[in-house]
């Protein structure tokens, strides 16, 4: 009886923790019998997703595990992995050269904006996650200076079809027809009618091996160590402001990263609104793939992008299948991710204050244990 | 273990002051090579200032430093950070856990001190980026396990561990430094259980054995007696008594530490006796959660009418009690007021049943900082028993703020308090005044019963005299019954006619406020834990 019992509230602890990914789960297998879709087409493009978006979720983890929370100011990587396209698709280098010349133009533009970010995180301890969002916001407006004045007169565009008709700015969208998925195509293999771009997926698993050793390193320890307890961390000696810059310059470049990857799979920029949602789009898969602020693995990246993504694919043609409206399901997706982040944001303060009156309830059986020793 | 050579600590004529309040006068210390010296006084006797300047806390230097020399084998050493301290070979043991939650014992032990392996990236990069080497670690942890002599498991995630095990992880962090040539023990065992308590113990003789001196300081009297080889004494900032652990038992050493002459003391002003009188609180096996000051189980009876003073050392739980039964800490147990059954946890509760709680935590719940004396006077009163408000219509509230400003300036006056109006803010006023500000908005609420907590705290000693009679002006002239929670004994003779000591979270004894000290400090360190 005893061991059934324990087995119940093992399974209610399994279920309360994984709350988010089991509704996404149910969400999924309602609406993919509604969508219509095969089988086939559904993995298709799961797989594409999955090799578009990993990178950018990846790079939110170092953040939480150096305590910082969710990195919102993850933009600032794509803002530079935008500017660093926007570049070499100017100078007309196209291809896997093209995207190895944009990855490494973004690394200073990025380390340049992680240690500003990172500076200014540092002066807002414990409110991180509110003041990387507003980063975000503020950064948006330099990126539009940069992009739609100082792209032409300061710095040298050459070519008319990504300029504004007025001679400086850069247009709305920039095509990069000449590297779309230069990185997929290369070495991709065809299973079963399922396309799986091999080289972007050696990228993801060359980050996640980075990530897995990262970890076992001195400075992952110590971030680890500045994640739970920034005093005690400081006790030891560690630099605790330091290492959260490093934290967030990790996270920026490999955003940076990322946003060319999934840029190149699309195929053209959005100049002005690409970078805008990716942050909260990335957040929110790795929210539904089980993560919390405080704790997330490559687990739960990979588990999101596959749940938030089918639900992406699913949604708009499962609404249009109910109500005859495609554009319920297109509401229905927007509303779920800023959902999935809100929830996620109110059940880690839940969560905290139950361990806090957990500990009070462990502290007071003590106490009558004491006492009955005692007597 | 007499030796020829220098002393491994020598202190010589330490003197400190915290802005011209003279906390340490001319203290001489020495400590040979694997001597344990118990350290003990009472709160306030500067026990921690010293080991704070001996471990170069950050504190002593913002407050302009100290005067005197530290010598270690001999050489004069000056730490202008504990880090400097720690690379001379002091570690200290603080009562606060420095410890990381998520990481276990072994990760804890060897924080920002792993042995690492140094890979190709890391040669280019720097050593932060060299893996750690984990069997390296659990050797040295298990090493360090070892020399202490208790056993705890390091593979343990230090979250899950019970509190004495994290005290022991921390000893065993500073017993993993090799250069560890003197370890500063304060408190160690107020969190422990008897056997763990025991454990320690063992563990400093054994420490001792292998040459690290420990200086221990605890409240618990036998604990010095049965491991120190000698004893010193600190009161009001003076070593009133050094000694051979040998030649000294406990009753010496406590009146060596209340020790004030019983004549230099001022009667208790006419202490009654309530003898018939209901009790008006009754307080049954009552635990209260608040860090630092843990109550285990108080029992405790408070006449109608009367002035009850709780004292006791800091840590003990006399704190606990009134921040408990309010609400503002987890609590169980009962409590009646009246005759009623009083709910715990609900602040609100408290309050409507007229009872009201001058907080030791000025700055933090006390006071409205930066509102007007006005508004603080009146604010509790308003919100909870709806007075000074007008109302109009029976729908819309007016404050009444002629009523407000009057009762605001009669306190001011009653009490003394030095301020330019009633209209200035709470903040520009000194700690004193503020002090009478929060009694004065306890009187507003005209409460039945009253939680005074620290009222003299930081206070200087003219205004400790007005407050101490405010409080029992209040209590003869409007017949309410008043708790006072002291760490001063003397006022707590001086205001009351009945004095509890809580000691180890429960009630060591009441006496009536008449007794001579040394009676009450007996009970202050009597279940001391």
């Amino acid at each position: 009886m005893k061991t059934k019992h324990s087995f119940q509230s093992k399974v209610g602890q399994l279920v309360r923790d994984n709350s988010v990914p089991i509704m996404f789960i149910l969400i999924c297998a309602v609406c993919i019998p509604l969508s219509g879709f095969s089988p086939s087409y559904l993995l298709n493009e799961i797989v594409t997703r999955m090799g578009r978006n990993t990178f950018l979720i990846l790079c939110l983890i170092i953040p939480i595990i150096a305590g910082l929370g969710l990195n919102f100011a993850m933009t600032l990587g794509a803002m530079a992995g935008e500017i660093a396209l926007i570049l070499v698709s100017d100078w007309q280098i196209w291809g896997i050269p093209g995207v190895v010349l944009a990855m490494i133009i973004s690394i200073p533009i990025s380390i340049l904006l992680g240690l500003l970010c990172g500076k200014i995180l540092n002066r807002a301890k414990g409110r991180e996650m509110i003041t990387s969002y507003f980063i975000s916001f503020f950064m948006n407006g330099v990126y539009q200076l940069v992009v739609l004045y100082m792209m032409g007169p300061i710095i040298p565009i050459v070519h008319d079809s990504i300029k504004l008709p007025r001679g400086y700015g850069i247009r709305n969208t920039v095509s990069l027809l000449n590297m779309r998925q230069a990185v997929d195509n290369l070495l991709a293999i065809n299973i079963g009618g399922v396309k799986i771009p091999v080289l972007t997926f050696l990228f993801i698993a060359a980050l996640c091996l980075f990530l897995i050793w990262f970890r076992r390193t001195k400075l992952g320890q110590d971030m680890r160590a500045v994640g739970q307890n920034m005093d005690v961390a400081r006790d030891a000696g560690i630099n605790v402001d330091r290492t959260r810059i490093v934290s967030v310059l990790i996270s920026t470049v490999v955003a940076g990263f990322g946003m060319i990857l999934y840029l190149q799979n699309m195929g053209n920029i959005s100049t002005y609104s690409s970078h805008s949602q990716i942050g909260m789009f990335s957040i929110a898969a790795l929210l539904v793939g089980g993560a919390s602020v405080e704790k997330a693995s490559i687990g739960n990246a990979f588990l999101g992008v596959t749940l938030f993504h089918l639900m992406f694919i699913v949604a708009p043609s499962a609404g249009a299948q109910v109500t005859g409206d495609s554009m319920t399901g297109e509401y229905f997706r927007v509303f779920v991710s800023y959902g999935v982040i809100a929830i996620a944001l109110v059940m880690y303060e839940a969560k905290k204050r139950r361990a806090k009156s957990n500990a009070s309830r462990l502290l007071a059986e003590a106490q009558k244990q004491g006492k009955e020793e005692r007597a | 273990m007499e030796k020829n050579s220098a002393p491994l600590l020598e202190m010589r004529n330490i003197k400190k002051d915290f802005f011209g309040n003279q906390v340490l006068t001319d203290i001489n210390l020495t400590l040979r090579e694997g001597e344990v010296l118990g350290l003990v006084g009472e709160n306030g006797a500067g026990k921690s200032t010293l080991m704070k300047i001996l471990f170069g806390m950050d504190v002593i230097r913002e407050t302009g430093g100290y005067e005197g020399d530290i010598l270690l084998n001999g050489e004069k050493v000056k730490f202008s950070t504990p880090f400097d301290a720690l690379e001379a070979g002091i570690g200290m043991v603080h009562q606060e856990f420095s410890l990381i939650p998520g990481f276990t014992a072994t990760e804890n032990i060897l924080l920002n001190r792993e042995p690492t392996k140094t890979n190709v990236i890391s040669q280019i990069f720097g050593s932060r980026l060299s893996t750690l080497d984990r069997k390296g670690m659990d050797r040295r942890a298990q090493d360090a396990i070892e020399k202490m002599g208790v056993k705890i498991d390091p593979h343990m995630v230090i979250g899950d561990m019970p509190v004495g095990h994290k005290q022991f992880t921390e000893i065993a962090r500073e017993l993993s430094k090799e250069q560890l040539k003197l370890l500063i023990l304060d408190e160690p065992t107020a969190v422990l259980t008897e056997q763990e308590a025991e454990a320690l113990l063992n563990s400093i003789r054994s420490m001792a054995s292998r040459g690290i001196s420990v200086i221990f300081i605890t409240h618990r009297l036998h604990e010095i007696l049965a491991v120190c080889d000698k004893v010193v004494i600190m009161r009001d900032g003076y070593v009133v008594k050094e000694s051979p652990a040998k030649e000294i038992d406990v009753p010496e050493i406590t009146h060596w530490m209340v020790g004030r002459e019983v004549d230099a003391v001022a009667a208790p002003a006419e202490p009654r006796s309530h003898e018939g009188a209901k009790n008006i609180l009754s307080v049954r096996n009552l635990w209260v959660d608040m860090p630092g000051e843990t109550v285990r189980n108080v029992n405790l009876d408070v006449k109608e009418g009367e002035i009850l003073g709780i004292g006791g050392l800091a840590g003990q739980g006399k704190l606990g009690i009134p921040n408990g039964i309010m609400g503002l800490y987890e609590a169980g147990g009962t409590v009646e007021f009246g005759g009623k059954s009083l709910p715990l946890n609900t602040p609100r509760a408290c309050l409507d049943a007229s009872l009201a709680f001058v907080s030791e935590d000025r700055r933090g719940v006390g006071l409205l900082l930066d509102e007007s004396l006005e508004w603080n006077v009146a604010f509790s009163a308003m919100q909870i028993h709806n007075k000074f408000l007008k109302n109009i219509g029976g729908i819309i509230k007016w404050r009444d703020e002629r009523a407000i400003h009057k009762v605001t300036e009669q306190y001011i006056e009653e009490l003394m308090i030095k301020c330019t109006s009633s209209r200035q803010k709470a903040r520009e006023l000194s700690g004193g005044n503020q002090q009478k500000i929060c009694l004065a908005k306890a009187f507003a609420l005209q409460p039945k019963f009253l939680f005074v907590s620290e009222p003299t705290r930081g206070i200087d000693v003219g205004a400790k005299a007005l407050v101490l009679e405010a409080l029992r002006k209040f209590n003869r002239e409007n017949g309410v019954t008043i708790v006072v929670i002291s760490s001063e004994l003397e006022e707590l003779r001086q205001t009351c006619d009945r004095i509890a000591i809580v000691s180890g979270g429960e009630i060591a004894g009441i006496l009536p406020a008449t007794r001579a000290a040394e009676e009450f400090g007996m009970l202050m360190v009597s279940k001391v834990k």
